[in-house]
């Protein structure tokens, strides 16, 4: 379908999946994730108010800025890097075809 | 060691674990409940106490620290008793047919009925990457604040920059002899009103704020003495302290019931939905930690769950009777002293 888009995950075994999934249903990168049975994340249901969701963007795609809810989480976690986001804040759509991420490890 | 002596004893007292006391003081079981958390409210106290929650039937909209307010209300008559700050970490049953939980800090809790309502799992600080970290808990470094007066004219190291931290920080000035706060970033986003207040007091120097910096190294024999804090990824300066109190919030691990003997699927224990018991007689799972088919983490389906599996829990305790079923309104609330 037009609206599909590739994006590859890196768990936290180092296994990299490829991921074909529609870009139009408003679905987020932690849902994916979560649907997918790649890791389990979400605590929060999306809010940004766990930290159990965050990944490492690895492609230099354009994301929309971090909020200050996602920024004062990030505050909080370990192993932020300057890459770091929170996959529940990153809605899926067609700008992101090609997206690589990588999942940070365990808090 | 202190020992409680309860009909049920309560691990978790997140929502479903303070619902229980409550459909338990009906039937006049008497509860005690042990939560990691200093504070009673499970999720709800620890990671969205100011969201509101719409779907509690009969109440269009309330925060969540406020449903915990209510709850405890709720359960005030029945007189339960709480060992907060501490975690469960045995459970055995012993030759008299009781059970017998054990905490991290020696309280034990006896009592014929075990209740898991431990939710996502134990509370557990997450911890900064610090190589000798673990080597001081306990003996320089806290991470969860239950008693503020242990920090009485201490020299009180704080890192973090959210809610908590702020928080802290600015309760400490009243009680610590001298506060530094350490935060990765330069600007804070907790509350408005916190950050002022923090920086209000760093203009009157009753905090040090540093920022930008992260603290690397700790030093001390058997106590902390020193840390290290890099300052801009270059300059590293030492400081002396007698507690450095790292709070970057907490994280649930399902931890010590994993190891209970009771059957768990994917982190959650399974139960039968006829009174959400385990596979050992007189222990209940309810609430988030449990798993069934069609399960759902709710508050509501949690509080369900705690009415039906209260039923069982009395007819173990009184050898078989059934308890006679009675509506509030008709009954009224007769409290248990
Ligand atoms: C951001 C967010 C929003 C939510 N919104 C809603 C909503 O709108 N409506 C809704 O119905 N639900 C909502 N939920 C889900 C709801 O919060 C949970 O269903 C509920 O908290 C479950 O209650 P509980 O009592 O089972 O467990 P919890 O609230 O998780 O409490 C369990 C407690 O057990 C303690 N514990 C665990 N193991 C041990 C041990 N070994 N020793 C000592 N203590 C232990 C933990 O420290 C914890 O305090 C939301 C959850 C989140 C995170
Ligand atoms: S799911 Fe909780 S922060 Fe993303």
């Amino acid at each position: 379908m037009d609206s599909d888009i590739q994006i590859s995950i890196t768990d936290r075994n180092d296994k990299t999946h490829m991921l074909e999934v529609p870009s139009d249903i408003g679905m987020n990168l932690m849902e994916l994730c979560n649907s997918s049975e790649i890791s389990k994340m979400g605590i929060c249901g999306g809010i940004a108010l766990c930290g159990s969701c965050q990944v490492y963007i690895e492609s230099d795609h354009e994301l929309t800025d971090c909020s200050n809810d996602e920024l004062s989480m990030l505050d909080n976690l370990m192993y932020v890097k300057s890459n770091s986001r929170l996959a529940c804040q990153i809605k899926l759509n067609n700008k992101l075809n090609g997206l690589k991420v990588r999942i940070a490890p365990d808090q | 060691m202190k020992i409680f002596n309860t009909d049920i004893a309560i691990v978790g007292a997140g929502p479903c674990g303070l619902f229980s006391v409550f459909e338990a003081g009906l039937l006049g079981l008497k509860c005690h409940l042990i939560d990691s958390l200093p504070v009673a409210g499970g999720q709800l106290s620890e990671i969205y106490p100011k969201k509101p929650i719409y779907d509690i039937p009969g109440i269009p909209e309330i925060l969540a620290g406020d449903l915990i307010k209510n709850l405890m209300l709720q359960i005030a008559p029945f007189n339960p008793s709480f060992t907060l700050g501490e975690t469960v970490i045995g459970l055995s049953k012993k030759e008299d047919g009781k059970f017998e939980l054990e905490t991290n800090q020696n309280s034990v809790i006896r009592s014929k009925v075990v209740a898991i309502a431990g939710g996502l799992g134990n509370f557990e600080p997450r911890k900064p990457q610090i190589e000798n970290l673990i080597q001081y808990e306990n003996c320089g470094v806290d991470y969860i604040i239950k008693d503020p007066e242990k920090y009485r004219n201490k020299k009180v190291v704080i890192s973090g920059g959210g809610d908590s931290a702020l928080d802290w920080a600015i309760y400490l000035t009243e009680v610590a002899n001298q506060v530094t706060l350490i935060h990765r970033r330069t600007g804070f986003r907790g509350a408005p009103e916190s950050v002022s207040k923090v920086m209000r007091l760093v203009q009157q120097k009753k905090i040090d704020l540093i920022t930008n910096a992260e603290v690397n190294k700790l030093i001390g024999n058997s106590h902390l003495t020193n840390i290290e804090i890099k300052i801009d990824n270059s300059e590293t300066i030492s400081k002396s302290l007698d507690f450095f109190i790292p709070l970057f919030g907490l994280v649930p691990k399902l931890g010590p019931i994993a190891t209970w003997g009771l059957n768990i699927d994917k982190q959650a224990i399974e139960v039968n939905t006829l009174d959400y018991s385990t596979n050992s007689k007189g222990i209940f799972a309810i609430g988030d930690i449990n798993t069934y088919p069609g399960k759902l983490k709710l508050i509501l389906c949690g509080f369900h769950e705690a009415t039906l599996m209260v039923q069982s829990a009395y007819r173990i305790i009184h050898e078989g009777k059934d308890p006679s079923f009675k509506y509030t309104t008709v009954t009224g609330i007769k409290g248990i002293n």
